[in-house]
């Protein structure tokens, strides 16, 4: 150590110390370096295993494949709701230099609306910059030549398959299978996220809805090579491929099987077109149901395909209310249809009996009062016994019998028949319409006037308006339970569930319900004899429509008034002026013998149950019963 | 006496081991002779850059195009090599203050006028873009060496004043731009100048002290950034998608090579871009990755045996002036390939050096082989001086 301090007079010297000085530089530098390689040893060959895994689990990412959604067949195999490839817009978010003037140019070829631009802009914020956001779900074979030709001037822009749920008879079955949408942030809440990976759609409404666990299947996974950013690398680069855990198969959804009738259907939904009504068609022996419609319609491929803000709005907004599911949701006075129910009524509370008369005068007074309940028959219809009460529709002979029943009878005896109560249908969202009592009066009213019942009210009740409301599934369900004479079931859309893989079914049993006790047959047959004069008798009120025909059938109108517009709406309008009209309302079944169809319908404003809405029930049952021309 | 005879001793073994040229004059070796090219040093690096350029074209996506201008950057500074090893040391000692005051008025314009690109003010477009600070690494150690030529050694304390700002105003001013990396590596490259004087280990120990302070200050002038590199050093995982991502990116990637590695050009790691700036900081991950224990082995020995080439230079040559500066040139040169490989393997923080001859980028890479140029202008023009 002193003799390298020691100062250096010649060059040997300085070239010993620099010698001395080169060899301790080179001791540390291999130090330095045995440091590295001693490093890299731990790295490379003791915690090799450990590092080796976590490169694994680096680039190996899980995705998630949706299943193939289950189909929807009518009762006789017919495809109601199937899935087809369709080709959807998609824009990568990273890949466009300018969003808003790509959006802009996009709209400026009408592939998107303006009005949306905002909203796929904060699409493409939110996710991330290499996820597509769909601008459209399907394009048509025009708009994918149109854009094929253009695609140079988006770069980030383009097209791609994939399975859009498809209704080949579209509004035909709307109501009744109902659609699917995309799925919404509720909907994500609400359902299993490992079996919704990868899911864009679910079941919204109806069958689609109510069966969504049934139809949706569960989702599988595959892994994928990805790179840092997440983004999947394209499988052709990959020898990395190799050495891979398997991959999971999505469990495809299970088919469904409707108790619709497609042809049938068909048949009402064309009786409907073009006016606001509602009919379900079921059978009486098991309650299945037949055909449900609810006019007008929409086109459930509209949300499985997704629509524009406009698109959405022209449905939202229509004063018809295509959305609206009148079959079951819709509430109406059942006017005149609930006679035969309240026929029996009085005769098991003996408040009248099959021979006693009234003569009508075409109104009725209660006792102390001037105000007169008027039938819809001015002049009146005479002298009237229960059968003729019925089959003339005779409002003055149940004004009168409305007092002696009472208005808790008729309520237990409607009841009984299934009125005023959901019906527990398959699918979802269904009114329970109501059946007023004076204990329900009591219950709803606030001021204590109002929660009196009143003798009137009971007399109104009594043809089936005032605060009574029924849907026309509810009144399809009790029309079958008067042709069954007090057998009830409950209604139900889907006939089986089939497993798409092994084809197993699981038939749907019909759910036998309370059955309505009558203690005379002889009142069941009375009643419906009245019934099936109604049609097919001298005096009916519908013996238009049922006269002639080959078979033998029953039923009765209703004709209900519009209770609902406010008095200081604008009148002078004529659309306004023609929704003032009476409801017209028809329930019926046939063969009378061994009724196998009950049919109940609605047409709003249609004025006449009779004229109107009775001819549609019998198109159906023809048809049903194999009695029409274009029968199946 | 003992002493110096061990040292002797050492000596022969390290002639044996450094200069193969023992054989009888060839035509080949007199071309590279009368080209003034050193055999040894020119295949060794001949070597590293081939192999570079493997593991280059694999980090870079397997791109022929950026492959190809690695390659043009190589010839060009393989071409810069080969015109510094014609100037005879003499020539470049007696330039050295002049060149040494330029590079120092362009660190100062480099901050005054110079093009920002990253967050750092480095580049300055005289009529061609560069980066003062690359000439500055030769710049420093030459006038340090320069300095030292025409007195006694060991420096005394005020010549090491002397020396100590010569070293700092550089180092500060890029320090300034800023560029820890390149600042410490030209005060490394000073620093080793002095050493190799046979500064006194009193002397350095109180350097040592001193230098906590002096770190200090440092501290104060790094960046947020550069003060987060330290930190995440210390623990990684505290921080895993953020300033630690690249150490432990990095080290999964060389973790998972194992001993053979994964294959050229199958790293997964690299190939799907786990691996953060593979192609330039980070390359030796990629090399760690793709070919294992034992390609790295291989390049490090080939680095080793660079340097000891340079030593070997140093310790031959005639001069002071010379001896100082090969001898820096050479351990500089170490101290890169120990940076670089201790940052990604995770031993010191990131501080931006690249893996000297293999990284992508061409500044560094010109003035690294100008400084095998001057090694080689060393070694042979050496019989060209009186003994």
């Amino acid at each position: 150590m002193s003799v390298l301090l020691s100062p250096i007079k010649d060059v040997h010297s300085e070239r010993r110390l620099f010698l001395a000085r080169v060899i301790l530089a080179i001791v540390v530098s291999l130090l330095l370096m045995g440091t590295v390689v001693a490093r890299l040893v731990h790295l490379q060959v003791i915690d090799h295993e450990l590092f080796a895994e976590k490169s694994q689990g680096n680039r190996v990412r899980i995705e998630p494949v949706p299943p193939i959604r289950g189909l929807v067949f009518d009762r006789k195999g017919r495809v109601i709701a199937e899935n087809l490839p369709a080709y959807q817009l998609e824009l990568i978010p990273e890949q466009v230099d300018d969003l808003d003037d790509t959006l802009q140019r996009l709209a400026a070829i009408n592939l998107i609306e303006f009005e949306d631009i905002q909203r796929f802009k904060d699409l493409s914020h939110s996710g991330p910059r290499f996820k597509p956001v769909t601008l459209k779900f399907r394009l048509t074979e025009e708009e994918i030549a149109n854009f094929a030709i253009q695609r140079p001037r988006f770069p980030g822009v383009d097209f791609r398959p994939r399975l859009v749920r498809h209704y080949p008879d579209g509004e035909l079955v709307a109501h009744a299978v109902g659609y699917v949408g995309a799925l919404s942030t509720e909907d994500l809440q609400r359902l299993d996220p490992a079996s919704y990976a990868g899911t864009s759609h679910t079941g919204k409404t109806g069958v689609e809805g109510s069966f969504e666990s049934d139809l949706h299947g569960d989702a599988g996974y595959r892994h994928l090579i990805a790179n840092a950013r997440g983004r999947q690398v394209p499988s052709d680069t990959s020898e990395l491929l190799d050495s891979l855990p398997v991959d999971q198969t999505p469990a495809p959804g299970a088919n469904v099987y409707l108790t619709i009738d497609l042809e049938l259907q068909r048949i009402a939904a064309k009786a409907l077109e073009g006016r606001r009504g509602a009919l379900v068609a079921l059978d009486p022996r098991n309650g299945e149901i037949l055909a449900l419609v609810s006019a007008p319609a929409f086109d459930p491929n509209l949300f499985a395909v997704g629509m524009s803000t406009s698109q959405y709005r022209a449905l939202s907004d229509n004063p018809d209310r295509p959305l609206f599911n009148r079959a079951v949701r819709g509430a109406y006075p059942p006017g005149s249809t609930i006679k035969p129910i309240l026929a029996l009524a009085a005769l098991e509370t003996n408040a009248t009996n099959l021979t006693r008369k009234t003569i009508c005068h075409g109104y009725f007074q209660l006792p102390n009062d001037d105000h007169r309940y008027r039938d819809w028959k001015p002049e009146g219809h005479g002298p009237v016994d229960l059968h003729d009460a019925i089959a003339q529709s005779c409002d003055v002979y149940f004004y009168e019998l409305s007092g002696e029943i009472g208005i808790d009878n008729m309520h237990d005896y409607l009841d009984r028949f299934g009125l005023g109560t959901k019906t527990g249908v398959d699918v979802g969202g269904e009114s329970s319409g109501l059946v007023p009592s004076r204990e329900w009066k009591k219950n709803n009213f606030r001021d204590r006037d109002n929660q009196r019942w009143y003798h009137g009210e009971t007399v109104i009740a009594s043809i089936g308006q005032g605060y009574m409301l029924a849907t026309p599934l509810q009144l399809a369900a009790a029309a079958g339970a008067l042709a069954t004479r007090g057998k009830r079931y409950r209604p139900h859309m889907v006939a089986a569930v089939e497993d798409a893989l092994t084809g197993e079914r699981r038939i749907v049993q019909p759910e036998h319900l309370g059955d309505v006790e009558i203690s005379n047959d002889f009142y069941w047959e009375n009643v419906i004899g009245a019934m099936h004069d109604v049609m097919q008798g001298p005096r009916g009120t519908a013996r238009a429509v049922g006269t002639g025909a080959p078979y033998e059938m029953a039923g009765k109108s209703g004709t209900a008034q519009v209770v609902s517009i406010a008095q200081d709406e604008e009148y002078d309008d004529a659309e306004l002026e023609e929704r003032q009209r009476d409801h017209a309302l028809f329930i019926s079944f046939a063969p009378l013998d061994d009724p196998r169809i009950a049919v109940a319908l609605i047409v709003e404003n249609g004025e006449s149950g009779s004229g109107v809405a009775a001819p549609i029930a019998k198109a159906i049952m023809d048809a049903y019963l194999g009695f029409s021309d274009d029968a199946s | 006496m003992r002493t110096w005879g061990s040292v002797t001793m050492r000596l022969s073994d390290t002639q044996r081991l450094f200069a193969p040229n023992a054989a009888p004059m060839t035509s080949f070796s007199g071309i590279l002779r009368r080209l003034h090219i050193d055999g040894p040093l020119f295949g060794a690096l001949l070597l590293v850059c081939t192999f570079g350029l493997f593991v280059l074209y694999s980090a870079v996506g397997e791109s022929n195009r950026l492959l190809l201008n690695q390659i043009v950057r190589i010839g060009v500074a393989f071409v810069a090599m080969l015109i510094v090893a014609q100037l005879p040391p003499d020539f470049l000692r007696r330039w050295t203050p002049w060149g040494y005051a330029a590079g120092l008025i362009l660190l100062v314009l480099v901050l005054t006028k110079g093009d920002v690109g990253q967050g750092a003010r480095r580049w300055l477009d005289l009529g061609i873009r560069f980066q003062p600070s690359e000439a500055m690494k030769l710049g420093v150690p030459m006038m340090t060496a320069w300095y030292l030529h025409d007195r006694q050694i060991p420096p005394r304390l005020g010549q090491l004043f002397i020396i100590a700002v010569m070293i700092a105003v550089p180092t500060l001013l890029i320090a300034k731009q800023p560029d820890l990396g390149t600042s410490l590596l030209i005060a490394a490259s000073g620093v080793i100048v002095i050493v190799l004087a046979g500064l006194s280990f009193r002397l350095m120990l109180g350097l040592t002290v001193a230098a906590v302070p002096g770190a200090l200050v440092l501290w104060n002038f790094m960046q947020d950034y550069q003060k987060q590199r330290v930190l995440t050093l210390l623990n990684p995982d505290s921080d895993p998608l953020g300033a630690g991502y690249n150490i432990i990116q990095s080290k999964i990637a060389i973790g998972s090579g194992g001993m053979f590695g994964k294959g050229w050009t199958n790293g997964s790691q690299a190939q799907l871009e786990f691996l953060p700036e593979r192609d330039t900081d980070f390359i030796f991950a990629v090399l760690g990755e793709e070919f294992g224990l034992l390609g790295v082995l291989t390049l490090l020995v080939l680095y080793l045996f660079v340097v000891g080439r340079g030593l070997y230079i140093a310790v031959q040559a005639r001069d002071t002036y010379s001896r100082l500066l090969a001898g820096s040139i050479s351990l500089t040169f170490m101290v890169y390939v120990f940076v670089n490989t201790a940052m990604v393997t995770g031993l010191v923080p990131v501080v931006g050096v690249p893996l000297p001859l293999v990284s992508f980028g061409g500044t560094s890479m010109v003035t690294l082989m100008a400084g095998f140029g001057i090694l080689m202008s060393i070694h042979s023009h050496r019989k060209l001086l009186p003994h």
